[in-house]
Parts: C-alpha cells; structure tokens; sequence
C-alpha cells in the first residue's frame, strides 16, 4: 500500500478550505487513503460508508474471505474499566497468545500487545528488573510473579497529547483508539506512553490467511500496514457488542475482570470496592483504568 | 454453567452403590473401587462422607444435612471458602465469559479444582516474545 500522507498534508494546507476540496471530488470517490477523506471522528456517515465498503472489499480479496469492518460507537451510560488479579496471575502467556489471534497482530515481524512480566517476589514491583523473556517448564516458578501489561486506557492519556496529527484519541468509552489511516508513523505517542503499550509496524505486518478474525472493527483489530502504530483497544470490536475482551476469557485462572464503572453492579466496581487496588506509574497523573488488585 | 466434570461412568453412584446395601461409615482406605482418589484435601481432617451423602449416594451433603445436587457442588464448597464463595458469586473469583452486560457463563468450583485435591496444578507457559535482537532477523511467532 501506498503511503501517501505527508503530502496529503502539505497538499491540503496549501489549498486550505478541504470541506469545500471534498464536496469537489465527491464522496464517491474516497478511498480510506485518500487525500480529501475527513478524519474519521468526524466523518459523515455516508462518507463512513464509502470507506469501510473500500476497506471490506480490501481486506476480504486479500485474505480470501469476507472480512468486517465494523464502526460500532461507544455505548451510552459506559464506560469501561480493567481489573487483573495480580495474586492470581501464574503468567502462562495465553492471554498473549489469544490477544494476538483476536486482533490480528502480525505474525511476521511478530508484534504483541500484552507482554507478561516477571518480577521477583523478594523486590516486588520493578520494572528494572523484570524480564519479559522467561521461559519454563510449567509457571509459576517459584519466588516469583507476573504481572502483564498492555495499554492501561489512561483517563488523561499522554499518547493522546503527543500525536501531532490527532490520529488517536480517547473515546466516550474510555477507550483510546487510533486511526491507522491518520497515523503518520512519527513514534510521538511511544515515546510518551510510559506503559511502552504502542507498538510500531517497522516492517510490513503478515497474518497467514487462515489465521485472520474476519471480524474487525475499523479503529481496532482490522488489518494494519506498514509504518503505523497500535495498541491494545479492550478488544473493541466484542466489548462494543457486550462481550468480554478475548484475553478475560482465555485466563486460565480468571485473573481478568472486565466491566462498565458506571455499572455499581458490575465485577470491576466490586473489585474496586471490595479489594486491595493499585495502578501502575500513578505518580505520573496518567489515572489509569487498568486496575491491578489482590484477590486472596 | 456446564455440567460438573465427573470422571466417565461414575455418575450416577447408585449404578455401583446399590441403596440396598448398608453403607460402611468407617473411615478406611479404600479398596474395591476409588482408589485412584488420593485425598489431597484437608486430608487429615476429612473423608468421603464429610460431602458425599451416605444415605442418596447420588448427593453431596451440606453440614447441616441438605442434600444437595452434584450441580450444587459450589454450596458445598463454599461451607469453608465462604470469602471464595461470595467473590465467585460475583464473577471475582474464578472465570467468566460471555458478556459484560448480559448472558454470563459460570463453572463450577470443581471445574478447576479438582475436589479431592483443589491446588490449582502449574501450566507450561506458552512461548516467550522474541527479542528485539531476534527481531530484525525475521522472528516469527
Ligand atoms: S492468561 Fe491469565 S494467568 Fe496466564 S499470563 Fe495471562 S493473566 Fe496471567
Ligand atoms: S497506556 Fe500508553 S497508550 Fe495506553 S492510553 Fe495510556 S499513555 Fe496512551
């Protein structure tokens, strides 16, 4: 795919007034790359509808099925909250492992979402010393814990700040997306995650056909290109339709607890309520909603 | 919730444990049958009958003397590990899927703890990431 967007830029500031270049060309005529396509939050639906037929069209000749492309919108009166057992975690990696098939991470060069690290319990929580690499016979090993971490869906995100071009943002939801169309490859919001939760495709990203989920939502799992970044989105295409993150439901010890806060019914507010809490790095005023908690 | 995770054939009890035959309430080593159950399970202080009924064999038994279902097992277990009990009742304690905002799916206390010896076993972790060194040399999943 070509990239062509920093000229997209400087062609656009040129001629100013895009509102006026766009209605020239006519919606028809839009491609999900194309120079006078409008930011996706603001897009008008029939815009909308254009892009995610061209992007369909795209994916499903590539990977030789029909692939979705959804664009569920936040829901109302949610917003959503994490809560991982950090007493319970033996650090098996199968959230890793499902994570990757859910939303599509690429294979060749391999990307991860979730990294599970190992900490000593005698030195507690230190990211000095944890190590990501640890391999066993079975886990947990002995006189340690696991602690994983992905994108901590910051209330004040400071990725978000960072972006140059506005290619991601904080949703109503509270999830923190990014339009990889938009996404100019700068590595601005990497260097300010202090959760190292953004990835970059340095090479051109590969999922063997069969291994693709066909099923995609256009600000999450669906397929990504070279020279963009992502990131853990709560699995964004199944929580928006009500259901669990596929890593809570692959955890073979139930360490993940997924819910709305605003829902004082729901499993994360009790976990809040009832339990021993903390956040990673709540020093740097990000306020997570990722939440690590003690069960036992 | 799926059904209890009994061992192939031994449910119903009453197919072997004819209620017609009194039952021996001595604790003993077993060794007609069973004895692949090794006890690990407060041991010391418990035998089969604490939680199976010797009067309906196809019961558990509560302290007080319900009977209840095998599919109740959870009532029984929760006697001791009420804390366990009240977060699983919860969707806390334990493993859920389906949906956060709706149609939830349970399993039961047994289905990953196995009653007679409950410590969850150890698991081989799946593969490490590979290292960025590795990386650039076309490191695959
Ligand atoms: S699947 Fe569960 S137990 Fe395994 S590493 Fe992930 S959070 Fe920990
Ligand atoms: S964890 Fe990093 S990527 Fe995720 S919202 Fe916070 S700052 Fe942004």
């Amino acid at each position: 795919m070509s990239r062509t967007l920093p000229n997209r830029r400087e062609f656009l500031c040129t001629v100013g007034g895009c509102a006026a270049a766009a209605a020239a060309a006519g919606c028809s005529d839009l491609t999900h790359t194309s120079w006078f396509r409008s930011r996706f939050r603001e897009m008008p639906e029939a815009e909308k509808k254009t892009i995610i037929a061209e992007l369909e069209k795209e994916h499903s000749a590539r990977f030789q099925q029909p692939v979705t492309v959804g664009v569920e919108p936040p829901m109302e009166n949610v917003e959503f909250g994490y809560a991982l057992d950090i007493s319970r975690c033996i650090g098996c990696r199968r959230c890793v492992h499902a994570c990757v098939d859910e939303n599509n991470q690429s294979r060749e060069p391999q990307l991860q979402w979730i990294r599970v690290l190992e900490m000593d319990k005698e030195k507690g929580i230190d990211f000095a010393h944890a190590d990501a690499y640890y391999d066993a016979e079975s886990v947990p090993r002995e006189g340690h814990f696991y602690l994983p971490v992905a994108c901590q869906q910051c209330e004040n995100p400071a990725c978000v700040k960072s972006c140059p071009v506005g290619a991601t943002w904080k949703e109503k939801d509270g999830i923190v997306v990014i339009d990889y169309d938009w996404c100019i490859g700068c590595r601005c919001c990497m260097s300010a995650c202090p959760y190292g939760a953004r990835h970059f495709n340095y090479a051109e990203p590969s999922i063997p056909t069969e291994k693709l989920n066909p099923k995609t939502h256009y600000l999450g799992n669906r397929p990504r290109m070279k020279g963009v970044v992502e990131k853990c989105t709560w699995c964004i295409q199944r929580t928006r339709k009500g259901r669990y993150p596929a890593c809570v439901e692959v955890c073979p010890v139930g360490a993940r607890k997924f819910g709305n806060l605003l829902d004082p019914e729901s499993e994360v507010r009790y976990v809040l309520e009832h339990k021993r809490v903390f956040v990673l790095k709540s020093e740097l005023n990000t306020r997570p909603k990722f939440f690590y908690f003690y069960g036992l | 919730m799926p059904p209890p995770p009994f061992t192939e054939g031994a449910f119903p009890c009453t197919e072997c444990h004819d209620p017609e035959i009194p039952v021996n309430k001595t604790r003993r080593t077993l060794e007609m049958s069973h004895q692949e159950i090794e006890l690990k399970h407060d041991e010391e202080h418990r035998w089969c009958l604490d939680c199976h009924s010797s009067t309906n064999r196809d019961k558990l038994q509560l302290a007080s003397g319900e009977q209840i279902d095998f599919t109740e097992s959870y009532r029984l277990c929760g006697q001791c590990h009420g804390d366990k009990y009240r977060d699983w009742r919860v969707g806390v304690h334990g493993r859920r899927s389906g949906e956060w905002n709706g149609h939830k799916s349970y399993l039961l206390c047994v289905h990953c703890h196995y009653s007679h010896a409950p410590a969850f076993k150890p698991l081989k972790p799946m593969p490490p990431p590979v290292r960025p060194s590795q990386l650039a040399k076309g490191g695959k999943s």
